[in-house]
């Protein structure tokens, strides 16, 4: 077979006429836009969530004309591409930390968390999601540390959401009117059934429903999440546990800051705040009604009464000396 | 990948003689080369670099000398090299069989062995864990165990050595093989003592770049390794808990071992010629 | 016979290492049919997402294959101090983990960087837009295109080109009429593989790309998205997608090569 000489060459010229042809016609779709457009920068949970809420607030007048770049991946990571450049008029993230990054590189106003929610969008709880029929019949905490007993959560030290379920663990302990000896003693236990580490909350999840342990330490949000995915699983919400609250705020660097605080304001109205309990998180404000019975655990304490995030991360979550630290190195897992 | 002995002095005189000397055109080529490497490859890492002892030469000996760090340089070091010996034979293996034996649908194996290369490495991981995790239906339980993170990184590499050792082996004639086997050499000896010193560039220099891709692979790993302390997935962690500084430390120890690899290999590239 | 063995063991080693998974892919892709993988790849953001995948490929290809080609004949042709170091840097981004290309990439060209922050006071945007995603994707694919064509330029000899230029050819003439013709399958395969890599790669890209959908989001990141999602059909039919455009290259190289050794 005689091929023409000059092929690749060809090609070569097709793909420079298409490369730069492409290029063109992203960048005139780009510059077409018209009106204010906002970038939302969140974590990977509420994805869902904020598609809906985003089409409610262009149906309304305040909203009509504006429109959005949405960009979602793990909360921490999110929060330093914000810091490195990517521009973002509201952020959402999973746990405060992630704010307070922001406010020290003067992207977010110190002032953020005084509203009335405390800076609070959504709410949620952490729960023991267990396969369907709970066939090892965990009923709560003191279930998780039994031999044989196989317990996912995601990386405390890249996972947001697996910061909420080491302070649930512990705080129950706390809670229970244990020393904090005893809560070390109980992560020790309850970190030595854990197999596997994902590096996000929504991973673990994904390792859970593909087989992998009987016990999956996750949001109530994801775990109602899943069942509208048609996971088999059921979720045990424990007496004792915490209450996760996701912050948000509009970012110091907002070319729209006045389009930027509408669009929180009307996250934080009966409409948006309905969508959000559609989607399984416990709405901030008071008389929404939801398709979910979130049932309040007679033992629910919140991340203050731990000490607040700034004590615990230092704590907790310091890669070095801490004592997730600690609790990671006994079973050979990386921290920092 | 073809041959990576590109600066292999298997050169005869006469080639060497039409090589051109240090001249304008040479010194305006490398100039461009230089800058375009620089830019894209040399600053970005020399960023790193110079991160990595940016609290100085002490907190860099730290980072790098923290449990967790050795554990996972030795994982990754003692995996990657398992996985470059595998590849070194059984990549040597698949090249022969591609070139000398013929069957059919040949090209479409041919074909299938650079797809490793094509699939994302995070669609790799998966299959891979739907494969060999938990209700394996293959009935291999890999997921979470050195096995594992041996499959995903041979999965990742598999090109390289096939790809360097084909080209030489299709050079290669059989002449000199004929002429042994009329000699009455048995077909091991022939291979031992004509084929492998021949191949001998090619299989070192895919084993390297097969080395240097495991150590450094991150997408295909870090859903198989589970609890499993691997480099990149410690970098990684060591970027979420805002130590860049101990990331970088962590990355520039790998760097230098691919360097070394990288150099070590083309010495003995160098070495193998003069000898050959 | 040996030949059997030989052959059916790099057979079995390639069935159980490639075979299987990527067999287990596209059953999972179309076990429910055409129907819903032609829904998902026609989903507006997904058929976004291809073509910034299109666009960023092209321009890696591109300018790869360029600097491949000049680097190679760099290396091959010419000797001056440095070659060698410069033949192994040529190799070193294979030993760079992504995660590491994207923090070496902010490093430097992030907005508080100072060649970064430079080049964003006259209005060049690198990080978290498509320059950026075309440096990360250069940065992984740059050895394949001089990884394949040096070789060949090796094997060639200079005789060829030096007749041209006893002839009157000039540089560029000989280079187009004697060098390109005698490396142009090398060149294209290098090509195509660099295209491959370009299609698949997510760790770097996801770093610089700061994720926004509609706009930077790349299929990978669609892939990583839609699976995180549960919507697997998406995400396998999006992989799948990719993989087939790299068989289908490939397939044609492979084809289209003349059979005889050249």
């Amino acid at each position: 077979m005689r091929v023409p000489k000059t092929l690749p060459v060809h090609l070569l010229g097709i793909a420079i006429v298409a490369a730069v042809g492409l290029s063109a016609c992203g960048s005139t779709s780009t510059s077409s836009a018209a009106g204010v457009q906002l970038s939302l920068v969140a974590y990977s949970t509420p994805q869902a969530a904020y598609e809906q809420i985003i089409s409610a607030f262009n149906a309304t007048t305040q909203g009509k004309k504006i429109t959005f770049t949405q960009s979602y991946g793990a909360s921490g990571d999110q929060s330093r591409a914000v810091v490195a450049g990517l521009d973002a008029d509201y952020v959402a993230f999973s746990l405060e930390p992630d704010v307070t990054r922001l406010v020290k590189a003067n992207l977010v106003a110190a002032d953020w968390n005084t509203s009335k929610y405390a800076g609070n969008v959504t709410d949620s709880v952490v729960v023991l999601v267990v396969r369907k029929g709970n066939p090892k019949n965990i009923k709560g905490w003191a279930d998780l540390t039994k031999p044989g007993i196989e317990v996912i959560t995601a990386n405390p030290f890249t996972s947001g959401g697996a910061r909420w379920n080491v302070m649930a663990a512990y705080g129950q302990v706390i809670k229970g009117g244990g020393t904090q000896a005893d809560g070390v003693a109980y992560l020790n236990a309850l970190f030595a059934n854990v197999p596997v580490q994902d590096d996000s909350a929504r991973k673990s999840l994904q390792t859970f429903t593909s087989g992998k342990g009987d016990v999956l330490l996750a949001y109530e949000n994801e775990a109602i999440f899943a069942q509208q995915n048609g996971q088999d699983i059921d979720y045990v919400v424990p007496d004792s546990t915490i209450l996760i609250e996701n912050p948000s705020a509009v970012t110091t660097s907002s070319k729209h800051p006045e389009q930027a605080k509408a669009f929180l304001d009307f996250v934080l109205s009966p409409t948006a705040q309905t969508i959000f309990a559609k989607n399984g998180y416990r709405p901030v404000i008071d008389g929404i009604t939801s398709p979910y019975d979130f049932p309040t655990p007679s033992g629910l304490f919140t991340i203050a009464d731990l000490g607040g995030w700034t004590d615990v991360s230092k704590n907790f979550f310091d890669p070095k000396g801490s004592i997730m630290a600690d609790v990671e190195t006994k079973i050979g897992v990386s921290v920092g | 990948m073809a041959d990576a002995t590109v600066t292999l002095p298997r050169s005869t005189p006469r080639r060497r003689g039409g090589v051109a000397s240090l001249n304008t055109g040479t010194a305006f080529g490398v100039g461009i080369a230089t800058l375009w490497l620089s830019l894209l490859i040399l600053v970005p890492l020399g960023a790193v670099v110079w991160r990595a002892q940016r609290d100085g030469l002490g907190s860099f000996w730290d980072a790098v000398t923290t449990p967790q760090a050795v554990a996972a340089i030795r994982l990754t070091v003692v995996c990657a090299l398992l996985v470059a010996v595998v590849n070194a034979v059984l990549g040597t293996l698949i090249a022969w069989v591609l070139v000398r034996d013929d069957f059919h649908g040949k090209r479409l194996v041919d074909a299938i062995i650079d797809l490793p290369f094509a699939l994302p490495t995070i669609v790799a991981g998966l299959v891979l864990l739907t494969l060999y995790g938990v209700h394996s239906p293959v009935g291999l339980e890999l997921a979470y165990t050195r096995a594992g993170v041996v499959v995903a990184l041979l999965f990742v590499t598999l090109p390289f050595v096939v790809r360097t050792v084909q080209p030489v082996l299709r050079e290669f004639d059989g002449e000199m093989e004929q002429a042994a086997a009329s000699l009455g050499a048995s077909s091991f000896t022939i291979f031992r003592r004509i084929v492998l010193p021949n191949l001998l560039p090619a299989i070192s220099a895919g084993t390297a770049l097969a080395f240097a891709r495991a150590i450094s692979e991150f997408g295909a790993t870090v859903l198989i390794a589970g609890n499993l302390p691997v480099a990149s997935v410690h970098i990684f962690t060591q970027i979420e808990t805002d130590n860049t500084v101990g990331a970088a430390a962590v990355a520039t120890v790998l760097l230098v071992i691919a360097l070394i690899v990288l150099i070590g290999l083309d010495l003995l590239q160098r070495w193998a010629a003069r000898h050959a | 016979m040996p030949k059997y063995a030989l052959r059916s063991v790099a057979l079995g080693y390639l069935t159980l290492l490639v075979g299987v998974p990527v067999g287990l892919i596209f059953w999972r892709t179309f076990e429910h049919g055409l129907k819903p993988v032609i829904d998902s790849l026609t989903d507006p953001s997904v058929l976004h997402a291809f073509r910034v995948t299109a666009i960023v490929a092209l321009w890696a290809v591109l300018l790869n294959t360029v600097f491949g080609v000049g680097v190679a004949v760099l290396l091959v042709r010419h000797r001056f101090p440095g070659r060698r170091l410069l033949s192994v840097l040529v190799d070193l981004p294979i030993a760079v983990s992504p995660v590491v290309v994207g923090l070496a990439l902010i490093l430097v060209y992030g907005r508080h960087a100072p060649i970064g922050g430079w080049l964003t006071d006259h209005g060049v945007k690198v990080i978290f837009a498509y320059p950026g995603m075309v440096l990360a994707t250069m940065f992984v694919s740059l050895p394949l295109v001089v990884r394949e064509v040096a070789p060949v330029l090796e094997e060639i000899g200079i005789e060829q080109e030096q007749a041209a230029w006893t002839l009157g050819a000039n540089r560029l003439q000989t280079f187009r009429r004697v060098t390109l013709p005698a490396i142009r399958w090398a060149l294209a395969y290098g090509v195509v593989l660099t295209l491959a890599r370009s299609l698949g790669e997510y760790g770097a890209v996801a770093v610089v790309s700061g994720r926004l959908i509609g706009k930077t989001q790349t299929a990978t990141l669609v892939v990583e998205e839609r699976f995180q999602n549960f919507d697997q059909g998406t995400a396998y039919a999006v992989s799948v997608t990719l993989a087939l455009v790299a068989i289908v290259v490939l397939i044609l190289i492979n084809v289209l090569r003349p059979k005889e050794h050249t």
